[in-house]
Formats: structure tokens, sequence, C-alpha cells
């Protein structure tokens, strides 16, 4: 992944936040990344992000899970082994609806919790570049992008006078993939 | 901007001063922290239950359940008691955590943690019970529906002894998975805190590398919502099939319609009275009294009251069913039930869950912490004692009066319940050290709205009269549009 060069803002205040992330994304620069310690709504909405459709995925494990349970129950009863239960017949099905329930939502809980970690990209033993120390204490981060087109002071004092308390530059990883972690730090930054 | 307001109705979630900062300090301080002399000895003594249910297992196991006081009448006793006795305590943490989420109770965010940690911990001791009850432990995988060379020979899947363990072990999933989707963050916030190697390595690994992305706390959102969607029938149904243990069997006093919402309501009671035992305790020694407040020990024991009466009304149902039924093997069932050998479980069961939570309709009580914590201990006596109650007073004398026989517990039996509450209070007390016992960043998504330092300064808007508000919004969104001409130019 590209190695890059960052304009960090951080802010003590989403009610700060917000306007300075309208100003930003009026004047023009692209937001990278806003790092908050916990999930402040309607950021992503002012971003501009797209709603997440892991809800879908969830659905979708979900009638795995449903299908999974009776295919596998009805096969066993009907053809590999049928046996009288109670005098029930062979077929079921308001019996088996209790464990179809529960590996509905197993299969529905689990694949949307290994999505999550996909999606975001974290894992046991993943290590990110953390932008700020106390982004995940009480310090909202604004993360912008420095092209080559742009100019660090530039960015920089437009960034302060959004009301920023502590800007810098850095360089890090940008699109992260699992697999390339805990390199040395600082990042070189690539040629060209 | 949009205004940040909640009614004053409403009491403070938050105590005190509280900045972003301060919350993070508050809850992660003890972690960073050595752990008090209440710590050691509590642990200690927890280690100790627990090793002394390990002998006691062990004793059973070698010697078989003949060391058990079980006999061919009374074939499940303490063993099945404990066993729906903390499966219902672990039916809170997922209430709070999911149903509450749903009904968007604020309150919640202060307990939830904690309660869920109690679920997940209540759950493994539950576990415990019919697992060692199969006696051959070793061929314990017989339950699993795997190909094997008996044919291959299933399991019954019409069963409701399957049912239930599909139901627990996806309870169990579903709530571990619930649980650390929210550490995830916090854990996060203890590595970026941490000053030596080893914490910033472990924190780091059990944080996943989380770094609080807007698209990945936007994901969170969508996460955290599907699985308290997907937590809130299961957390009914779990409780629903332990019932059907009992409710699809043909015995007088099992055999009743009412079993599942009676048993999901004793399971809520039961669950939020340790949820208060817990944090009556855990407020006080991680002095924490100002995010576990009065307001939310009162909430939980508003449901304690509302749940304790449901269950009262479930008992006087049973006992009308069996008069009103008409059938004698139901009314001899309850008669003996009442005015047997066993008479005073059953009076026990109905002073404990019945009677003494009325108290807590008065105000005074539900908001005293040292009562509240009394009646904690109470409920869970009583809901004990339900278990007994329902598995050995319907079994004690069955169809044949030569079979008619009386149960006690020997003391592998005993030790193994003992061992339970070692290894619940061991997690517990590595949890109390080494987690957030308080969701922080839950805390710090409401701190705003529903803190005492934040409404204090609402108050002021409170006092303005309708004109003068709507000229003061009025004029604070000119202000933000100059703003954003000025920025533009």
């Amino acid at each position: 992944m590209a190695i890059k060069k960052f304009a960090v803002a951080a802010f003590d205040d989403e009610a700060v936040l917000f306007p300075a992330v309208k100003k930003v994304r009026s004047s023009g620069y692209k937001i990278h990344d806003i790092f908050t310690p916990f999930a402040v709504h309607g950021l992503d909405e002012a971003m501009g992000l797209k709603v997440t459709d892991l809800h879908i995925a969830g659905f979708i494990y979900g009638l795995c899970g449903t299908s999974t349970a009776v295919g596998f129950i009805s096969w066993i009863y009907t053809s590999d082994w049928p046996i009288v239960y109670g005098g029930k017949p062979h077929f079921a099905l308001p019996a088996w609806i209790p464990i179809t329930f529960e590996l509905t939502v197993l299969f529905a809980a689990v694949g949307m919790t290994l999505t999550f970690c996909y999606l975001n990209q974290i894992m046991p033993g993943v290590k990110k570049h953390v932008f700020h120390p106390r982004q995940s204490d009480d310090m909202f981060v604004m993360v912008i992008e420095i092209t080559k087109h742009m100019k660090e002071e530039e960015v920089i004092k437009f960034l302060q006078s959004t009301g920023a308390k502590e800007t810098s530059v850095q360089t890090a990883e940008a699109g992260w993939w699992y697999g390339r972690w805990d390199k040395k730090e600082p990042y070189e930054l690539a040629a060209g | 901007m949009h205004l940040k307001y909640e009614s004053f109705v409403r009491e403070p979630l938050v105590d005190g001063n509280k900045t972003y900062h301060q919350v993070s300090e508050d809850i992660i301080g003890p972690i960073e922290r050595k752990p008090g002399r209440m710590w050691y000895v509590g642990f200690f003594f927890s280690i100790i239950l627990l090793c002394y249910g390990l002998f006691s297992v062990s004793w059973a196991v070698y010697w078989g359940l003949g060391t058990w006081g079980v006999n061919r009448t009374v074939g499940w006793g303490w063993d099945i008691t404990n066993f729906v006795w903390w499966i219902g305590i672990g039916h809170a943490g997922t209430l709070i955590s999911a149903i509450l989420l749903l009904f968007r109770q604020g309150w919640r965010t202060g307990v939830n943690r904690a309660a869920e940690a109690m679920t997940i911990f209540a759950v493994m001791c539950a576990g415990q019970f019919p697992i060692w009850h199969m006696g051959r432990v070793w061929d314990g995988f017989w339950v699993l529906p795997l190909p094997n060379s008996r044919g291959p020979l299933w399991p019954n899947f019409d069963s409701p002894l399957l049912w239930d363990v599909f139901a627990i072990s996806t309870y169990f999933t579903v709530s571990l998975l619930f649980w650390y989707c929210g550490l995830v963050p916090d854990f996060s916030l203890i590595r970026d805190r941490a000053k030596t190697k080893l914490r910033k390595l472990l924190y780091g690994v059990a944080s996943f590398g989380w770094t609080g992305s807007a698209k990945n706390w936007q994901r969170h959102e969508a996460l955290s919502l599907v699985l308290a969607g997907l937590s809130t029938p299961l957390v009914l149904s779990v409780h629903t099939i332990v019932s059907f243990d009992f409710a699809t069997s043909v015995i007088p006093g099992w055999h009743t319609t009412i079993f599942p919402p009676y048993f999901v309501a004793g399971a809520v009671f039961s669950g939020f009275a340790m949820v208060n035992t817990l944090l009556v305790l855990t407020r006080k020694i991680l002095h924490l009294e100002e995010y576990i407040t009065i307001g939310h020990l009162e909430a939980m024991n508003k449901i304690i009251v509302l749940t304790g009466s449901i269950v009262g009304v479930a008992y006087l149902t049973e006992l009308f069913i069996s008069w009103y039924s008409q059938s004698w093997g139901e009314m001899a069932a309850f008669q003996w039930r009442i005015m047997g050998p066993y008479w005073w479980s059953y009076w026990a069961m109905m002073t404990c869950n019945v009677v003494s939570p009325q108290l807590f309709w008065v105000k005074k009580l539900r908001r005293n912490v040292p009562f509240t914590f009394f009646m904690s201990i109470v409920v869970n006596i009583g809901m004990w004692f339900e278990r007994f109650v329902i598995i050995v007073t319907s079994t004690y004398r069955d169809w044949i009066p030569g079979s008619w026989a009386y149960y006690s517990p020997t003391w592998p039996e005993v030790g193994f319940y003992l061992g339970t509450f070692g290894l619940f209070f061991t997690c517990y007390f590595l949890f109390a050290k080494y987690f957030p016992v308080i969701a922080v960043a839950e805390i710090k998504f409401v701190l705003k709205t529903s803190g005492d330092n934040y409404k204090r300064d609402m108050q002021a808007i409170e006092d303005m009269d309708e004109s003068e508000f709507i000229q003061s919004q009025h004029a604070h969104h000119e202000e933000e549009h100059h703003d954003e001409v000025v920025a533009h130019h």
C-alpha cells in the first residue's frame, strides 16, 4: 500500500468538529478519515460516507443458517436415518423450529462479526498507525491527505482556522490491508 | 449545530463534573493501578472454591454418579436446579445490552458491560451441570450431530434436550461476540494510554488494531444494532427452550403451557438480582458511584418488582389450573408441593420471590443501597428454591407410591455447586481487574446529553421563554451561515 503524507488536525469538541468538516469539504479538500473516541452520530453523513451494507450481509448469513438447519435435519430424518420419535412424522417441521432459529441467529451473528472484522481490517495482532495518542480518549482527529498539488503550510493554516486545537504533518500507511503491520515507523515517503 | 437536549424529568446518568478525559481516567485508572487488598482476598477465596469444585467433580467422575444423591425417582437434583438457576442469571446481561438498546434506554450504558460479563460467566457455570451430569463425560460429544461409525446415528432433533444444546451454545457465542465487539474500542483506549510495554502489547492484541475510524464506527453501530436485534429473540428463546425440557414431558407439575413466559420472567428477575449484587460491590470497590448511580440501581429494582410480580402471578395461575383441570395427578402434585415433606422449599420460594420484592414499591427502599444488596441476595435464594421446587417436588412422588423417595444432596453435589461460584467469581475478579467494567465509549456517547454538568448547563435554556429560545436559535444559525461564507472566500 502507498505511504502518504497527511495533515492531521485534532479537535477537542464534536461541536467544533462538525462545522469544520463542512468547511473542509466545501473548500475542496478530501477528508481521508476522522478518528473519534466513540461513535459520533451524524459524522458519517457529514463526511459523505455511504451507508454500510453490513446488515444485508447479516441477513444473507441468517438465511444460510436457516437452510443449513432445515436441509440437514430433513435429510437425516427423511432419507439418511428415518426413525419414528414419539409417533411424530419423519418430516416433523414444528419440532425443528427451535434449532432452525438458533442456527439462523448463530450464522448471522458469527458471519456478520467476521465480515465486520474483514471490512474494517482488524484482527488480533494488527497494528495501525495512530495519528494522535488521544484519539481514543478525548480528541477528534481529522486527517487530510497532502497531495503533490497542495502546500503543507496552507493546509495546516486552514485547519487551524477551523478550530483545531493541535495540528501536525505525518507520514503513514494510507490504505491499510491485512499482512502489513509492525513495519518500522516513521515511514519513508515513496518516490513520486 | 443541532441542540443536544434531554428532559429534566430524567435524572443524570453520569454524576459530577465529567469531561471525556475524566471518564477515561475514572474507568481505565483502576486497570492501570495495582488492585486493593479486597481484590486479592476475594480472588483467593474464589480460587479455593474453584479448586474444591474441581475436586468434587473429579470425585463424581471417578466414582460415578452414584456418589450423588439422585435416585431412580428424583433423577434431576441439585445439578439441574443449579443449571437452570445459573442460566436464568445469565439472562440479565443480554436483556440489558440488547432489549434495552432497542428500547433506547440510556441507563443501560452504565451497567451493560458488567452485566454482559456476568451473563457470559453465568452461562459458563450453567454449562458445567449438564456436561458433568452425563456421567461418562468422555462420550459428551455424542450430543453433537457429527458423522460417526454407529450408523451414522444422529442425535434426536425432536428432543428439547438437544434444542437446549443448540440454544445454550448459540447464546454463549452470540453474547460473547456482542460483548467483545463493545470491548474492542475500549481496549484501544487502554492501548493508547499504556505506559508499559507488556500492557501495550497485550491490549494491542486485544483491541484488534482498532483506531476509531469513522467508517469503522459506522459499521460498529450497524453491527451492534443487528446483534441486539438478534439477541432479543435469542434471549427469550433460551429460557423458553430450557422450560421445554420440563413442559414437553408428561409429568404433573411440569406439563404446563405457562412455563415459557414464566421461566423467562423468572430468569430476568434473578438475573437483575445478580446484577445488583455485583454492581453494588463493584461501584463501591472501584469508586464508580458516579457512573453506576442510585438511579441505575432504582431502575433495576423496578424491573425486579415487575418480574417478581409476574412470577407471583404465574405461581398462582399454576395452582388455579391444577384445581381447574380436576386432574387428580395434577392436584396431588401441587398439594404435595405445598404441604408435603418439601413444604419448606415451596414457602421459601413464595416468601423470597413474591412477597419480599413487593417492598420495592416504596421509593425510599428502591434507592437504598444496603437494602438493594440485601434484596438481591434474597431474590437469588428465592429463585434457586423455585428451580428446586419445580424439579424435585414434581418428581419425588411419582405414579407408583412404592417408588416414592426423598432426595437430599451429597457433598460432591454441594461441592460442585460451590465450585461454580468459584468459577464465576474467579472470572469476575479477573474481569474487574483487567477489563473496563463500564463501556467507556458508550458513556462518552451519552455524556453530553445525560451528564450531570451538561444537564446543569441546559438550565439557562430551560429558563428561557419560547420566543426568546427561538430567537437565540435563529441567531445561532445566522452566525454559522456567516462563518461558512467567510470560509468560502
